[in-house]
């Protein structure tokens, strides 16, 4: 039950930081991501949002930020297994099930469905 | 009118309404959450009932939630959804699926290539150039640092 | 005979708005003023297959509805002046298309409806045409496609927003006024007036200065005053900038408060329909004018009517290159002409 709780209030949070931003800030929705997803990425490079992931579960892994977490341990992992080469391949090889599913899903979904007007 | 550009640039922001800040705060806060408790038993369920490493698992709810999002935004529900919660669905792994099938569904009609292919990243493409670009600089830095000292940043 | 009033004044002698029609979408045909339009579609699709073909295709239909109130065949046009907010005018483009009637093609973002009806105005009046039309659209979902983002995208609209109008609108103008009849007094063509805006959600505060400016001009070239006017109306400056307006105007003494009303702000219903500061769109002043406030004029309720279509001149590349917005503005004065033996 713990986990629940622990992974409501730290993915609330850091959407409410993100509304924070959409509200007081002039930045777009897509720079606010690009922000989120490279914070992700350095938290995840100095191995700090591993502890968030490893408190909150769903929580951390699920914002966006959380891609980037997977895409810098990759990178570090790949260049563990394949040296230099490996910071080129680790990180896509570690989001590519995000990666490929939405392309994927969103192709057939696009193909299925249009959208409403309002 | 007396005013340069600068003051009535001032006197336009006096004028202009602000954000609910503490409603939008509440409704991100609270669907955001609700988002996260849903990824959260989607990977209980890939844990402890089929079995997977918490890796895979993790890795197979970013799936099931990039389905999610794919799929509501299809039914015309997303969008309706974030008007209210705005960061609380646009921050989880669902909103960056809404961003990919949301141009690629409007576009569809400029055709299957140039329509929907080439407009599917129009909005979600920049959070895989600066993440992947990101990730790379990360693993360059990393590897130089593995000279001095031997891994580990 | 000089008909020039001023550097950006005219007279028009003797022209008359003899017919209008407007067509609009399902969201205005909830809204307040929904008796006043001739139709209202039952989806914003009308049996089209692209938003953009809706488009033209209620373009087309505002035109030929108002030629047919006029009793007129399409052959009997001279001239239409038409344009529309997509990318090279394709609204006007499509729409016209089967129309054959001799076709200007225009450009003045929302401010097109008035922009049109000056030109067909002083066509008419210099003797170059008999009849003349003016026509313009708008449509919520090609605009967003267009300037902002794909309809199922979860942003949020911000409190500043306007919501574009769907709905197309066509007046036929022609020569001799009789009493009775609307016609068209003066035209003051609008200067674009850029006051360094840089926010394009927030179009209603862009265009308030050059609104301001064109009024000053419309007042201060005529010699006249707010209280002249039975009313007063602006496009689509909004909540936020038909205020601005009215505050600019009175810090010179100008007061059109009692009278003034913007079609931003009439045509939805501010607490029910959600559509945060407004409306806004070519269709905006384009239905509220040939829809509400020709019939005000034709029932006699407004005698005198000053109506200032308001534009923003902005492009999506020129907002992503972080240009502000420039705005601009034209007024065309409207009267129901009253004296002579046939009253």
């Amino acid at each position: 039950m713990m986990s629940y709780i622990n992974a409501f209030w730290v993915g609330g949070l850091i959407c409410a930081a993100a509304q924070v931003l959409i509200d007081k800030t002039k930045l777009t929705p897509g720079r606010i991501l690009v922000a989120f997803v490279v914070i992700g990425v350095i938290l995840g490079g100095l191995g700090i949002y591993d502890k968030l992931v490893d408190y909150a579960g769903a929580g951390a892994t699920v914002p966006i930020v959380g891609f980037g977490n997977v895409l810098a341990k990759g990178a570090i992992k790949g260049v563990n297994e394949h040296g230099i080469l490996g910071a080129l391949m680790g990180g896509a090889e570690a989001a590519a099930g995000g990666i490929s599913a939405s392309i994927v899903f969103g192709f057939l979904i696009a193909l299925i469905f249009n959208p409403k007007s309002k | 009118m007396k005013l340069t550009n600068q003051e009535y640039q001032e006197y336009l922001n006096k004028k202009s309404p602000d954000s609910t800040l503490l409603k939008d705060l509440l409704w991100a806060f609270v669907v955001g959450g609700l988002i996260c408790v849903i990824g959260q038993a989607i990977f209980d369920i890939y844990k402890n009932a089929v079995g997977l490493s918490d890796d895979m698992a993790r890795t197979a709810v970013s799936v099931t939630m990039v389905f999610i999002g794919a799929f509501l935004t299809g039914i015309n529900v997303y969008g309706k959804l974030a008007k209210h919660a705005g960061g609380g669905t646009l921050v989880p792994i669902t909103g960056f699926a809404n961003a990919i099938v949301s141009p690629a569904m409007e576009f569809k009609k400029e055709g299957l290539v140039l329509g929907l292919a080439s407009k599917m990243f129009v909005i979600a493409g920049p959070v895989l150039v600066y993440g992947i670009t990101a990730s790379v600089v990360v693993g360059v830095i990393y590897f130089i640092m593995s000279f001095f000292g031997g891994g580990g940043i | 005979m000089n008909k020039k009033c001023g550097r950006q004044t005219v007279r028009i002698d003797n022209v008359k708005i003899k017919t209008a029609a407007a067509i609009v979408g399902e969201k205005e045909g909830q809204g307040p003023l929904a008796q006043y339009f001739d139709i209202v579609l039952p989806n914003n699709e009308w049996n089209e297959k692209t938003w953009e073909k809706t488009e033209s295709k209620m373009q087309r239909e505002a035109i030929r509805l108002a030629v047919q109130k006029a009793r007129l065949s399409l052959a009997d046009m001279d001239r239409i002046f038409s344009g529309d907010l997509l990318n090279q005018c394709i609204g006007a483009g499509f729409g016209l298309r089967d129309l054959e009637i001799p076709f200007y093609g225009i450009y003045g973002a929302c401010s097109t409806m008035i922009e049109g009806i000056s030109l067909a105005s002083m066509l008419i009046d210099g003797g170059f045409a008999q009849r003349a039309a003016a026509a313009t659209s708008s449509h919520f979902c090609t605009a967003e496609r267009q300037y902002r983002t794909p309809l199922e995208y979860g942003g949020q609209r911000t409190p500043n927003s306007q919501w574009t109008v769907t709905g197309a609108a066509a007046a036929v103008l022609e020569t001799d006024a009789e009493p009775g009849d609307i016609a068209v007094t003066h035209l003051t063509a609008g200067k674009i007036v850029d006051m360094g805006i840089k926010d394009a959600n927030n179009m209603g505060g862009a265009m308030a200065p050059a609104a301001y400016d064109t009024i000053k001009a419309h007042f201060s070239e005529l010699n006249m005053k707010p209280s002249d006017y039975d009313m007063i109306i602006t496009g689509d400056l909004g909540k936020v900038g038909s205020e601005i307006l009215t505050e600019l105007l009175a810090q010179d003494g100008i007061d059109i408060s009692p009278n003034y009303k913007d079609c931003g702000c009439l045509i939805y219903d501010p607490e029910e329909q959600d559509v945060h500061a407004g409306a806004s769109g070519c269709g905006c002043i384009g239905t509220v004018l040939c829809g509400y406030f020709l019939d005000k004029m034709r029932k006699g309720e407004i005698k005198k009517l000053l109506a200032v279509g308001t534009g923003a001149l902005l492009s999506p590349t020129s907002s992503l290159q972080g240009e502000s917005v420039p705005g601009i503005a034209h007024a065309v004065s409207l009267e129901v002409k009253t004296g002579g033996e046939k009253q």
